[in-house]
């Protein structure tokens, strides 16, 4: 595989083929901040939060670095005032779905985002899919995915599977930066299977 | 419930998870909805998780994980309708089957939905019951329409 040339924050950093501008930054020590990204995970570039400023051929573009990949002589700025900006915007409108979660509000403080900006319709999921993929790639079990769309979507249980497969797994609940996930799961086990977590514990 | 039509439009698709929309959409039409047992059926044998077809069945409106009553009917609100008295029709309708847009009546008999512009203005105000067109409805036309229905 060859090496690629790039520029990140005026410094010159390695990297190989294929990898994105975000594996080449963290690589250096160059943080940029995620929220859907996830190592085990493939490329899903929901959240948005990664954006990054990026000059190709003379041009200045915004793009995506969890699923951009590096190329020779390119150009990254990962913190103008462009790039902060939005990060300030996407916090915002987040914030008023999640008001409380700690990985948004770390976030906000650095990016001055004001948690009270948009008015709050906190539904704590951000659609992160981290927990949906989660499932679906490393796990295999599809035990929760999406449903609905639009301002409507949201995470789902298949109460069958998740019976049987949760309560020993749940490596799922960490990767939710708002917690909801949580409370959904446990929703649905007081809906759908209420006996079985009880049973377990009386197991053990 | 009849597995055996179930399997067979699983077959007519040769089993692909790539038909798995139309396999939908065809369940749907037969029973007017995706009854439980069919869509566990489809994910078995198209290799398609539940999660998947459960997102799917919820993205799009032409299928429903409730049961659909016999007859749809359409109201059209787009804005020519509007302007020449869909929702005079539209209160008729909810007067005489008890139900409101997004709802079927207990005896499975009408499902009642709104939408926006049917694309034949010049006919307005539009309903479509089964998918045929009815147009330059009055409230009481609209009773008319109605009673052919079983
Ligand atoms: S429940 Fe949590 S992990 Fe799952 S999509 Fe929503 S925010 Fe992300
Ligand atoms: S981390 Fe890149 S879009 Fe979410
Ligand atoms: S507005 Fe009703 S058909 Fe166009």
């Amino acid at each position: 595989m060859s090496e690629i040339r790039l520029q990140i924050d005026g410094k010159e950093v390695k990297a190989r083929e294929g990898m994105t501008v975000l594996e080449a930054a963290r690589s250096e020590g160059i943080t940029i901040p995620t929220l859907c990204h996830h190592e085990k995970l493939e490329p899903f570039g929901g959240c948005r939060i990664c954006i990054v400023e990026v000059d190709v051929r003379g041009w200045t573009r915004l793009v995506v670095s969890c699923i951009y990949p590096v190329a020779e002589n390119l150009v990254v700025r990962t913190r103008t005032e462009k790039v902060d900006r939005i990060r300030k915007m996407i916090l915002e409108l987040l914030l008023a779905h999640a008001p409380d979660s700690p990985d948004l509000q770390n976030l906000a403080k650095t990016y001055g985002a004001d948690r009270d900006r948009f008015e709050k319709e906190a539904s704590f999921c951000i659609h992160c899919g981290l927990c949906v993929r989660y499932c679906a790639e490393v796990k295999k079990k599809d035990a929760v995915g999406f449903i609905d769309r639009g301002i409507r979507k949201e995470i789902s249980f298949i109460p069958e599977i998740a019976a049987k497969e949760c309560w020993n797994c749940k490596e799922c609940f960490p990767l939710c930066p708002t917690s909801y996930l949580q409370a959904a799961y446990v929703l649905t086990e007081a809906l759908a299977f209420p006996s079985s977590s009880s049973e377990a514990v009386s197991e053990e | 419930m009849d597995m055996d039509r179930v399997d067979q439009i699983i077959d007519k698709h040769r089993g692909e998870a790539s038909s798995l929309i139309q396999v939908l959409l065809e369940i749907q039409s037969e029973y007017h909805w995706l009854p439980k047992e069919a869509v566990q059926r489809v994910s078995e044998k198209l290799q398609v998780p539940l999660s998947r077809i459960q997102h799917i069945a919820t993205f799009y409106k032409a299928f429903s994980l409730v049961p659909k009553g016999r007859h749809e009917v359409h109201i059209c609100m787009g804005t020519a309708c509007h302007v020449r008295g869909a929702t005079r029709v539209l209160d008729t309708v909810q007067d005489l089957t008890g139900i409101k847009p997004g709802e079927t009546d207990m005896d499975l008999k009408f499902s009642l939905e709104t939408v926006n512009c049917l694309g034949c203005c010049a006919l307005g105000p539009v309903i479509e019951v089964d998918g045929k067109t009815h147009g330059k409805m009055s409230p009481a036309e609209t009773a008319g329409v109605l009673k052919n229905y079983e």
